[in-house]
C-alpha cells in the first residue's frame, strides 16, 4: 500500500503511522532499527528503496528515505509511506524535501526515528565529506558510504581515510568480504610458513582493490603492491607470496576465481560481485565499530602502487592503465 | 614450516566479525541418498552453504546407494532437488562450482567391493579436487544398518585417520529405543569412531529459535532473577504436529511419539530452559550444564496420573476427512503404538525443586506448534475486588521455536473504561515471516559445523543415555501395566482426556498453543 502525502508534517505522518498501525495490525512492531537513506531525489532513488526492502526482510526495520529535490523551490515536504507488499519487511517514509528545507533533512529524520532502536544512514550514491559531522549522520550509530558509486571512487577511498571515525564503513569493503574469506581460508591450511610478499591487481578506479591491498598490509606486515589490471573488473587477481610457493586467486571474468597452491590441484571459486542487496544486509548485522576497516583505511598510503607486473596488453589503449570510458559505469559498481 | 597447533593465521582477527568461518577442505559422503531428508533438506543445505561461500572451493559430494546410477544421473537428482528445495536463489556458477565435486558409488551395503569403491573414489577426489583426505559419512538410514556400514567403513580403511586429516560420522535419530539399546549403538559408533567424531544430529538445535533461548537467558538481566521455583508456577513444552503417520509406518510402528520426540527434541529444550548459566559457550562447557542438568532429572510418579499417551482415530480436521492410525497404510490394526504421548518431569536442584516441566507431543493435534511456555505464580496478593481480577490468567513467557517464531509474553493489563478490571494481554516479539527466510535453515548450521567440527550443537553419548534414563521407567510401565490406557483421541484435537487430568489433578492446565 502506497499512501502519499503532499505537503505535509512530521507528525502528520507520524499519526498516519499510527492509525496504519491501528487498522492494519503490527506492521510497525518487531522493527530492529531506522535505516536512513539520504539521496538526491531521482530515479535513482527507487533503486535504493529496492536494496532496503530486501535487506529488510533479514533485519524489519523502518525505512527512511532523504530525497533532496530543487533548492530553488519553495520550502515544502511531501511523504509517502509504503507499507506491506509495497516494502517488503519494513515500513517505508519516504521524505522529499524541497527549497531551504533539502538541507534541513535531519529536523524531518529526528520525529520518525524508532525509539530506542539502533539509527543507521546510509548514502547510496554521493556521501557528504565528512559522514560523522553530518547532521544526519550525526543521529546514526552506523554510516553506510559506497565509494564505488561516486564520480572519483578512489578521492572518494582518500577522502573515508581522512576523515573516518568510529561506525563508519563503505560498501567498497563489504563487497570484499568473500575475497577476504577466501584467502584466510586458504592460510588455514599447511604449509604454515609466513608471507613474504602480495600483490593485488584491479581496475584502475575499484576502491575495492585498493582496500583489499591495504587490508593485506596491515594483517601481513608487508607492503602490499597494488597493480592495475589491464581486462577483468572489480578486483581480478591476489598474489600471496611464501617461500614454498605463492597461493594465487584470481577472477578474470568477475564470476568465477581459481584459486592454486602448491601441492594442491587448482580449484574453481564462485566469487560472484555482490549485489547492494547483499552488501546492505551484511552491513546492518553489525552495528559496532569496524575496526578491522578502520586498520585497513589507515594502511592505505602504506599500499605500494605498481606497474603490471603481469602485463598482458592485449587492448593497446587499456596499457596506460585507465580503463575505457564505456566500461566505466559497470565497473563503479563492482567488486 | 611451522606446525598447526602454532599457526596463527595473520589474516584471522577475533576483531574482524564479518569473515565467515569457511570450511576446510573435505567430502561429505550420503549414505541413503536417495530418501527423502536427503533430497528435501541436505542436497539444498549443501547448495545454501555454498552459495553463501562457506564451502572450500573443493568440496567433494559423495552420494552412496543401491541404484544403478552414473555420476550424471545422481547429479541431476541433486539439481532437480537443489531447484526445488534450496532456500536461496539458484546460481549457474555456484551450481556448476559444486557438480564439479559430485560422485556417485553404487552398491549395497553389504557389498565390500562398493566400499573399496567408495575408497578410491574419495582417494581420488583427494587428489583431483585437492579434499585434503577430509572426509565426513552422513548415515541417513535405518540404525539396523549402523553396524554394517560403519564395520564396512573400518575394513575398507575409512574410519582411519592420520595427522592432519579428519573423518567424522553424522547420525540421525532415532538414536536407539530404550537405555540399553543405545549404549549398544554408541559402542557399536564408539569401536570405530572416537566420540568427538561422532555428531548426532538433532535439528531442533540448530533452529535459530533454540539458540536463542540461551541468549534470552543469558544475555539479559531481566529474566535470571525470577528464572526459579520462587517465581515459575510451572514449564510446559509442547511439539504438536497436524499431520499424520500414512506412509511412516515402518519407522513409526512400535516406536510412538514419546521415543520418536520427548526422547530428543522435548529433553534438550528443558535441558536448554533449566540448566544452569554455563562458565563459557565452550562446547564441553555447555554440555557440562546440559549433562548436570538432564542427570537430576526424573519423570515424577505415579505415571498413572503424570503420564498420558493416546493414539488418533479419524475424522474430520481442518476442512479434510483424515484416517485414524489403525486405518493408516502400513500399520497393524491392532497396533499398540502412541501418537500422542505426554510426561511429567521433576528436576532435583534448589532452583527447581517444585516445579513441574510438562512435555508432550502428538500427531494430528489442532495445529502444528512447538512452543516452551514457562508459567508463572499467580502475585501473592491482589490489590483489587474480586472482580476485577476475574480474567487474569498467570503471567507466562512463551519461547515459540516453530512456526512463527518468537517469543510472546502474557501479562494482565486494564481494560479501558471506568472500572477497574484486569484482563491478559500479550506482548510479542516475532522474528517475523520474511525475517526467518533469511536466516539459515537447521540442516545448512548442523552440516557447517560437521565440517568445522564445531560440536556445540551436537547431543553427545552421555546425553543420550541420560535422556533414556528419564524415559525409561516411563516407558516399562506403560509396557507392564496398561495404565494410563492407550486412550484414543480425536484427530484435530489437542490428545487424549488423561492429557488434560494429568495437569489438572495440580489444578493447572494446558495452554492452547
Amino acid at each position: 500500500m502506497i499512501i502519499d502525502l503532499p505537503s505535509t508534517t512530521t507528525s502528520q505522518i507520524n499519526s498516519r503511522l499510527v492509525r496504519l498501525r491501528d487498522e492494519g495490525g503490527a506492521t510497525t512492531l518487531g522493527r530492529v532499527l531506522t535505516l536512513v537513506i539520504v539521496t538526491e531525489d531521482g530515479q535513482r532513488t527507487d533503486a535504493a528503496i529496492d536494496a532496503a526492502n530486501d535487506a529488510s526482510r533479514e533485519h524489519p526495520c523502518r525505512v527512511i528515505v532523504v530525497a533532496r529535490g530543487a533548492r530553488q523551490a519553495a520550502p515544502r515536504l511531501d511523504a509517502q509511506i509504503r507499507v506491506g507488499g509495497d516494502a517488503g519487511a519494513s515500513e517505508v517514509v519516504v521524505l522529499r524535501l524541497y527549497g531551504e528545507l533539502a538541507k534541513e533533512g535531519a529536523s524531518c529524520v529526528m520525529p520518525l526515528l524508532l525509539p530506542d532502536t539502533p539509527v543507521v544512514a546510509w548514502w547510496p550514491f554521493d556521501a557528504p565529506v565528512s559522514p560523522s559531522k553530518d547532521p544526519i549522520g550525526q543521529l546514526a550509530q552506523r554510516r553506510i558510504t559506497d565509494a564505488a558509486a561516486e564520480k572519483n571512487p578512489i578521492k572518494a577511498l582518500e577522502s573515508r581515510r581522512a576523515h573516518y571515525a568510529p561506525g563508519d564503513t563503505d560498501l567498497a569493503w563489504t563487497r570484499l568480504t568473500l575475497w577476504r574469506a577466501m584467502l584466510a581460508a586458504s592460510l588455514d591450511l599447511p604449509p604454515y610458513e609466513k608471507i613474504i610478499e602480495a600483490e593485488v591487481t584491479g581496475e584502475a578506479d575499484s576502491p575495492s582493490t585498493d582496500l583489499l591491498a591495504a587490508w593485506l598490509t596491515d594483517k601481513l606486515k608487508v607492503p602490499a603492491r597494488r597493480f592495475k589490471a589491464t581486462s577483468g573488473e572489480g578486483i581480478v587477481q591476489v598474489r600471496l607470496g611464501r617461500a614454498s610457493g605463492d597461493v594465487d586467486l584470481i577472477r578474470p571474468d568477475g564470476k568465477v576465481g581459481t584459486l592454486s597452491q602448491p601441492g594442491q590441484p587448482s580449484r574453481r571459486v564462485a566469487l560472484q560481485r555482490r549485489s547492494i542487496r547483499d552488501c546492505l544486509a551484511e552491513e546492518l548485522r553489525r552495528l559496532d565499530p569496524d575496526e578491522v576497516y578502520a586498520a585497513a583505511l589507515k594502511s592505505l598510503s602504506k599500499v605500494a602502487k605498481g606497474r603490471p607486473a603481469t602485463a598482458k596488453p592485449e587492448t593497446p589503449e587499456a596499457t596506460n592503465g585507465a580503463a575505457p570510458a564505456s566500461k566505466k559505469s559497470k565497473a563503479k559498481a563492482s567488486s | 614450516m611451522t606446525s598447526s597447533d602454532k599457526w596463527r593465521n595473520p589474516l584471522r582477527d577475533a576483531a574482524d566479525k564479518r569473515l565467515p568461518r569457511i570450511a576446510g577442505p573435505s567430502a561429505l559422503v550420503i549414505f541413503g541418498v536417495t530418501g527423502d531428508l536427503s533430497r528435501k533438506k541436505l542436497m539444498p543445505a549443501i547448495y545454501d552453504l555454498a552459495n553463501r561461500g562457506l564451502l572450500p572451493p573443493g568440496f567433494g559430494l559423495v552420494g552412496f546407494a543401491r541404484r544403478d546410477w552414473a555420476d550424471q544421473d545422481f547429479m541431476e537428482v541433486v539439481h532437480d532437488a537443489v531447484k526445488e528445495h534450496a532456500r536461496t536463489p539458484f546460481n549457474e556458477h555456484v551450481w556448476s562450482q559444486l557438480a564439479e565435486g559430485i560422485r556417485f558409488v553404487q552398491g549395497t551395503f553389504d557389498d565390500d567391493q562398493a566400499f573399496d569403491n567408495l575408497a578410491s573414489c574419495l582417494a581420488a577426489l583427494d587428489s583431483e579436487r585437492g579434499t585434503g583426505g577430509n572426509h565426513a559419512f552422513y548415515l541417513s538410514i535405518p540404525p539396523s544398518a549402523f553396524p554394517t556400514v560403519i564395520n564396512q567403513l573400518k575394513r575398507a580403511g575409512l574410519a582411519q585417520t592420520s595427522r592432519d586429516q579428519w573423518r567424522r560420522v553424522v547420525i540421525e535419530k532415532p538414536f536407539g529405543h530404550d537405555l540399553s539399546s543405545a549404549k549398544e549403538l554408541n559402542r557399536t559408533v564408539n569401536e570405530v569412531f572416537p566420540e568427538e567424531s561422532v555428531f548426532r544430529i538433532d535439528h531442533y538445535l540448530g533452529k535459530e529459535t533454540v539458540q536463542n533461548i540461551l541468549a534470552l537467558r543469558f544475555a539479559n538481566q531481566l529474566y535470571e532473577p525470577i528464572w526459579n521455583s520462587n517465581y515459575v508456577d510451572h514449564v510446559q513444552i509442547t511439539m504438536a504436529e497436524d499431520i499424520g503417520l500414512g506412509g511412516r509406518a515402518g519407522y513409526y510402528d512400535g516406536i510412538g511419539a514419546t521415543r520418536d520426540v520427548i526422547q530428543n527434541h522435548l529433553l534438550q529444550l528443558l535441558a536448554l530452559i533449566a540448566m544452569e548459566e554455563p562458565v563459557s559457550f565452550k562446547p564441553s562447557d555447555l554440555r557440562a550444564e546440559k549433562v548436570k542438568i538432564l542427570s537430576a532429572t526424573r519423570p515424577a510418579q505415579p505415571f498413572e496420573e503424570t503420564t498420558a499417551r493416546g493414539q488418533y482415530t479419524g475424522g474430520w480436521q481442518g476442512g479434510q476427512k483424515v484416517p485414524g492410525l489403525l486405518e493408516e497404510g502400513g500399520f497393524s490394526p491392532e497396533s499398540k503404538t502412541e501418537t500422542f504421548g505426554a510426561i511429567t518431569c521433576e528436576i532435583n536442584t534448589r532452583r527447581w525443586a517444585g516445579v513441574p516441566f510438562f512435555l508432550r507431543t502428538g500427531k494430528r493435534l489442532g495445529r502444528r506448534v512447538t512452543e516452551v511456555a514457562v508459567v508463572f505464580k499467580r502475585a501473592p496478593h491482589l490489590p483489587f475486588d474480586d472482580t476485577a481480577t476475574e480474567e487474569l490468567g498467570q503471567n507466562a513467557l512463551v519461547v515459540r521455536v516453530q512456526p512463527d517464531e518468537g517469543v510472546t509474553i502474557r501479562f494482565g493489563s486494564k481494560v479501558p473504561g471506568n472500572t477497574m478490571e484486569v484482563r491478559d494481554v500479550t506482548m510479542d516479539f516475532g522474528y517475523g515471516h520474511s525475517f526467518t527466510e533469511s536466516s539459515p535453515e537447521a540442516y545448512e548450521r548442523l552440516l557447517l559445523d560437521v565440517l568445522l567440527g564445531e560440536p556445540s550443537l551436537f547431543p553427545k553419548n552421555d546425553e543420550v543415555e541420560l535422556s533414556w534414563e528419564i524415559l525409561d521407567p516411563v516407558l516399562d510401565f506403560w509396557a507392564r501395566k496398561d495404565e494410563p490406557a492407550l486412550e484414543k483421541y480425536k484427530a484435530g484435537t489437542w490428545g487424549p482426556p488423561s492429557a488434560d487430568a494429568m495437569t489438572a489433578r495440580t489444578g493447572r492446565h494446558w495452554r492452547r498453543p
